[in-house]
């Protein structure tokens, strides 16, 4: 591919992205302490939905890539929680 | 036969090529994707021949009721291993493996697919995978859990399982890894001009398998894994009392082995969508309309694996929401029958070979399509789940459609691959003798199955007993066929007679206008695609 699309991230991003990855770490650790029934599995995978498009974005550089695989990587990630809804049919409604 | 043939000065073909290496290295060395295609072709009609053993000893146990030639216990590790093998070493590698590494990069204009050794490396992984597979044969006595590994028993049994289940594990990386490989290959390597809506349907199809292979394998891996972490640690993810979900297991392992049912059917209908214009001298008709049918599928089919769960207790919400989405992926399936249908119509058609397996295809796909819905609406499938019924289903489209599609292949791709020819009358013997035999074996267990004879058991009651036995006729009638077709073909590869001829069908790909067998690289220069393909006049 060409060079053009080389971006250098500078590590403060790097460190203030980590920080927040634990944060949010010990939020989704935290928030079990919460009684949510049947909306705790929702919560925790959407704190964990959130630290990973900061990885995506951030160390995996998809940010920075060509549309085409930011558009990718977002189906892919719809496919994804389409199925996990789809299951959540059946267990919501038991 | 002038301007059709290759026979020329200096030319060396890719079997003739030898990287100067001596003996089997020539091949377990090689990275050249025509010559790891026939790796995987070879390896994997070793383990078909033991799954079609496998499957022959289950038809002899039931050909009467009582214990014919084994007990209950080998009954049940007969029916796993044919069925691990069939599945995980034959149907889902089969056609991409094969026929894919073999066409893939040359239908788009590429001199190999984009990562060759990581392309070697998924053959490496197919044999470790096979080995765990035939491991599981020994010691303890072999697993006893269906090819479905379904909680709890898989934790459970004090049979072989975690071999077979950490081959399956294995195997899935190679699947990866290849569909990976495909992707990549398309999306970077077509020739100047080739552009998405003139790709030859063989490779589009390959396409929307490699998203498959590459999004849900994963699932498998980890719900295997998870077995494992039940088995050895008694971590409880599917044990009811350590507070975990046995349904939990079969939603993991249908989200995966759906969509791979799928995996194995989309190439099945690409080799199908390459055979029926070649020999109609038609262009195919609704070239978009099939693309479109086949992403269509590989999406839709992501989201229906909770018909094979209609019985396990899953919520009324559920099952009436996956009834209504399997009945819609029935709809782009019917949409490529209708569309080989009509290319036929009014081409001229001439019944070589590869078009009798076609045209024999669609009519097994049909059958295995339609009781599809029989299956997938809820009211009957209460009556017909875990019966015969089913068994003939998938067999019909599994065994009917990817086993022909198959079959078609060889026969259309042989001389270009072997640079050989087999004899043609001997071919069709078989084929007819095969089909006649399919049909016999298959055909009575859709009857036995609504009459209410259950699967997966080594006895039945008399009254079930006259189907059977012609189930079992059947079975014979069609391995005699099977073996004329491999005596056949083995026989044509070592010593059939030798042709140069480019294009002997007349087909319009890419793959007819090299030489036969093709050079090593495939094309000295890399062509540059003006016409769209399948035109003929
Ligand atoms: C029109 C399309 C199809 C529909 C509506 C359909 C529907 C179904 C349903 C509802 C079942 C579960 C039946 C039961 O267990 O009670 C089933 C089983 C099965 N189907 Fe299909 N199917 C279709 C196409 C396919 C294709 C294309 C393949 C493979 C290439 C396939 C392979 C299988 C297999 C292997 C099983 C049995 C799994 C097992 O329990 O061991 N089906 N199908
Ligand atoms: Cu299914």
């Amino acid at each position: 591919m060409s060079d053009t699309s080389h971006h250098i991230v500078p590590y403060s991003t790097y460190g203030l992205i980590l920080l927040l990855l634990l944060v949010l770490t010990g939020t989704s650790v935290a928030v079990t302490q919460i009684e949510l029934t049947k909306w705790s599995t929702a919560v925790a995978l959407l704190l964990a939905g959130t630290k990973s498009a900061f990885v995506l974005a951030i160390f995996m550089h998809l940010k920075f890539d060509q549309k085409i695989f930011r558009i990718m990587a977002v189906l892919i990630i719809l496919l994804l929680a389409s199925v996990i809804i789809i299951t959540f049919l059946d267990y919501a409604f038991r | 036969m002038t301007s059709n043939d290759s026979e020329n000065k200096g030319y060396k073909s890719y079997l003739e090529e030898d990287g100067g290496r001596k003996g089997i290295f020539k091949w377990i060395l090689s990275t050249d994707h025509k010559r790891i295609a026939l790796l995987y072709l070879y390896s994997m009609m070793v383990w078909f021949t033991v799954g079609v053993v496998l499957g022959l000893l289950m038809k002899l146990e039931l050909i009467a009721p009582g214990q014919t030639i084994m007990g209950p216990q080998s009954y049940n590790a007969t029916f796993t291993v044919h069925g691990v093998i069939m599945i995980f070493l034959i149907v889902i590698p089969g056609l991409p493996a094969v026929f894919g590494n073999f066409m893939l990069p040359i239908q788009i204009g590429a001199k190999d697919v984009a990562f060759p050794r990581l392309n070697l490396l998924s053959w490496y992984i197919y044999v470790l995978g096979s080995i765990l597979v035939i491991l599981s044969l020994f010691g303890n006595g072999p697993p006893d859990t269906g090819w479905t590994f379904y909680a709890p028993y898989s934790f459970k049994t004090g049979t072989n399982m975690l071999p077979a289940a950490l081959g399956a594990f294995v195997l899935g990386f190679s699947s990866i890894l290849t569909g990976l490989n495909f992707i990549v290959t398309i999306h970077r390597m077509r020739a100047p001009g080739m552009t998405w809506f003139k790709m030859p349907l063989f490779t589009w199809t390959l396409y929307g398998t490699g998203w498959i292979q590459l999004l849900a394998t994963p699932i498998i891996g980890i719900t295997l894994l998870m077995v494992a972490g039940d088995r050895i640690l008694g971590i409880g993810f599917f044990d009811p009392a350590k507070g975990g979900d046995p349904l939990l297991y079969q939603h993991l392992f249908w989200i995966y082995s759906h969509p791979a049912v799928y995996i194995m059917i989309l190439p099945a209908m690409g080799v199908i969508s390459e055979i029926i214009p070649t020999f109609s001298k038609k262009t195919i008709f609704g070239y978009k309309a099939i693309v479109l049918s086949t992403l269509a599928i590989a999406f839709v089919g992501y989201f229906v694996w909770g018909h094979h769960m209609f019985t396990s207790g899953m919520s009324g919400t559920a099952l009436y929401t996956f009834s209504i989405l399997t009945f819609l992926v029935a709809i782009p399936s019917a949409i490529k029958v209708f569309n080989w249908i009509s290319t036929m119509h009014q081409g001229s058609i001439s019944t070589d070979i590869p078009f009798l397996w076609a045209a024999s295809f669609i009519f097994v796909f049909l059958i295995g399509g339609l009781t599809g819905l029989v299956v997938g609406a809820l009211a009957t499938d209460v009556h017909l789940h875990d019966t015969a019924f089913v068994v003939a289903h998938f067999h019909f489209i599994v065994f009917g459609g990817v086993g022909f599609a198959f079959f078609g292949a060889i026969h259309y791709w042989f001389p270009k691959i072997f640079g050989r020819m087999y004899d043609k009358s001997w071919a069709k013997t078989g084929w007819i003798i095969f089909f006649v035999g399919f049909v016999t074996l298959y055909g009575p267990m859709f009857y036995l199955g609504m009459i209410g004879m259950p699967r997966r058991y080594f006895d039945y009651l008399d009254e079930f007993h006259g189907p059977n036995i012609v189930s079992t006729l059947g079975a014979l009638v069609m391995i005699a066929g099977l073996l004329i077709i491999l005596t056949n073909l083995i026989k044509a590869a070592r010593h059939g007679e030798k042709t140069t001829e480019m294009n002997p069908w007349g087909g319009t790909n890419l793959e007819w206008q090299i030489p036969t067998p093709p050079p090593l690289e495939n094309f000295d220069e890399i062509p540059v695609i003006e016409k769209a393909t399948y035109k003929y006049d």
